[in-house]
């Protein structure tokens, strides 16, 4: 039917555009893990082969893994992600919800209340943050992290979330309220269960900003306890400049664990970044 | 009903169960510091007293020559690096995505998932393998010039000054095309068929199909994607950090206003970091970053005509 809009040379130039791009924004990160696996006269003598048996070596990850912490401060991230993730949506949710379902004095106004902090970053109140937190004790806490990544995560979900929010039917909302359904129990029951793919936008948009943040975690917690692994490595590769084993080793063990996680969700993340398109 | 006739309804409390917990960290985390920041610049620590001083700091920032050449600096690296941004990642952006939202594209899923990996990589990895690569040690880059026959064209860019700061521009739009491609991706796959198959009777097809139905009917993502790449130029940091350290080096010529910020605020090396100089500096990015949210508001959507389907 849609022939005439097809033809074979654009089907080509498009496949050959995209696998172009592909290539560019694949090449530094095969380049770097490959070459992780080689030794020092390996990645200097043949930077773009892949290791053969001959140029193999480990020695960069030995190194490394006896060096730094990796493990703990990766699970500082864990934690910080997970922690900020969990209240981000439920508060977010809960916000979104009030907002978008009920009509209340002042509701346009706490909207766009709310709003502002999409536009404005949280990262230019450091000065007075960092004042916060050392009056209420809780620098090089995760706590502290967590705290101000859900303020830094709230003001975007609530205004995604109540988008989708406005789009459940009002019927099943009021067939609920018949049946004597409490507004929480609405809320918990009904509306969550049916933004779902709305909610993984908003965990998406909010993770992956969290667990790459530098700024934050090297103001308010650089201390070793509560390093997350972007500050870890940050540090771990200033110092090893002139390692090139190791600094290849270390980027690698800090790609792969969120390349795999990448590779398994990526469907899901996807699907949830166009699911405003395609409800 | 009932409701409407009786001028008060009882309070419904679950309003604001609803509301408190994002209203209250939202305003203790974000509003309150971001407000006792600003105030902090109107004051100067004087013999470990804050003192009132009008302007004062802004003065300092504009005039005094300790600061002013930095803050000019780094200001004009900041619209630098933007501009870039605007120039090459949102038409990139949105070239990919017109090419994947192709019906029938085959391999599409694995086109999307792997423009979409810098993305979710951390500033720290991206930083340090583009350093690498870059780097004239390794010949990584004069090699891959090589075969395309370039080679004279490598010199070390991160290293010169001239050319530092535009390299790790395109470095940081390698690294974030994939918010542009995918949100217009999802703008293009909103655009009803109707509306496509409308204009395949009409005969508009291909390209024109493109300039004439569908960029029109994006507009207003495009101007999304500007206004967030614009706010994300102006408190960026990370990766300048990254690569070049606090000092944003060779001689300053990647500093742009969040490493100053830093710097000003937290101290590096020789300076020692002074709290009300660096609101100041969080002042002026505020405003800055407020200025372009109003242009956008005001001027850009409420001219953009959104289309209901």
């Amino acid at each position: 039917m849609s022939t005439a809009t097809r033809s074979l040379p654009r089907t080509i130039g498009a496949h050959a555009i995209l696998l172009t791009y592909t290539v560019i924004a694949l090449f530094p990160v095969i380049l770097v893990i490959m070459n992780s696996f080689k030794s020092r006269a390996g990645i200097f003598g043949a930077p773009l082969t892949p290791p053969t048996p001959k140029t193999f070596d480990l020695i960069g990850y030995t190194t490394v893994i006896g060096q730094g912490d990796f493990f703990h401060y990766f699970q500082n991230s864990l934690v910080v992600t997970v922690g900020s993730l969990f209240f981000v949506l439920l508060f977010g949710a809960m916000a979104a919800f009030a907002l978008s379902e009920y009509r209340f004095r002042g509701n346009t106004l706490m909207g766009l209340y709310l709003a502002l902090g999409i536009m404005i970053p949280i990262r230019l109140a450091t000065v007075a943050i960092l004042q916060l937190m050392v009056a209420s004790g809780l620098v090089n806490t995760l706590t502290a992290l967590i705290l101000v990544y859900t303020a830094q995560g709230l003001p975007l979900a609530v205004f995604i979330l109540s988008e989708f929010m406005k789009q459940v039917s009002d019927d099943l909302k009021n067939a609920g309220r018949i049946d004597g359904l409490s507004e929480y129990t609405i809320f918990f029951r009904l509306v969550v269960p049916l933004v779902r793919p709305s909610m993984a936008t908003v965990a998406v948009f909010t993770m992956i900003p969290i667990w790459n943040d530098l700024w934050f975690p090297l103001i308010l917690a650089p201390s070793e306890e509560t390093k997350t692994v972007t500050l870890g490595a940050q540090l771990f590769l200033g110092q090893f400049v002139t390692n090139w084993n190791a600094i290849l080793a270390a980027l690698s063990l800090a790609i792969l664990p969120v390349l795999i996680l990448y590779v398994i969700f990526s469907r899901q993340l996807i699907r949830g970044i166009t699911s405003g398109a395609v409800k | 009903m009932a409701a409407d006739i009786r001028p008060k309804r009882p309070f419904r409390w679950h309003i604001a169960i609803f509301l408190a917990p994002a209203v209250l960290v939202y305003t203790a985390i974000m509003i309150l510091p971001l407000a006792g920041t600003l105030q902090l610049s109107l004051f100067r620590n004087i013999d470990q007293h804050q003192v009132f001083v009008g302007f004062d700091n802004f003065r300092t920032l504009f005039g005094d020559p300790n600061w002013s050449v930095n803050f000019w600096n780094a200001l004009r690296n900041n619209v630098w690096f933007f501009i870039i941004h605007m120039l090459v990642q949102n038409p990139i952006g949105v070239l990919l995505a017109a090419l994947l939202s192709s019906p029938k594209l085959r391999f599409s899923a694995f086109y999307r998932t792997a423009i979409f990996v810098p993305t979710i990589l951390s500033f720290v990895i991206v930083g340090f393998a583009w350093k690498l690569i870059l780097s004239p040690l390794w010949g990584v880059a004069p090699h891959l010039l090589d075969f395309v026959g370039l080679k004279s064209l490598f010199t070390p860019w991160l290293g010169k000054e001239q050319y530092a700061l535009t390299a790790l521009s395109l470095v940081s739009v390698w690294q974030f095309i994939g918010i542009p491609m995918m949100l217009i991706y999802a703008a293009l796959l909103s655009i009803p068929d109707e509306v496509i198959e409308a204009a395949e009777c009409d005969g508009i097809t291909g390209m024109s199909q493109f300039w004439k139905i569908k960029l029109p009917l994006i507009l207003p993502s495009i101007g999304i994607i500007s206004i967030l790449t614009f706010v994300g130029n102006f408190n960026a940091f990370d990766l300048i950090y990254t690569a070049q350290g606090a000092l944003a080096g060779p001689n300053y010529s990647t500093d742009i206003l969040g490493t100053f910020l830093y710097r000003a605020f937290f101290g590096f090396q020789l300076q020692v970091g002074d709290p009300n100089m660096g609101a100041t500096i969080a002042t002026i990015m505020f405003l800055i970053i407020l200025g372009g949210v109003c242009v956008y508001l005001f001027l850009i959507q409420t001219r953009l005509r959104r289309y209901q389907f």
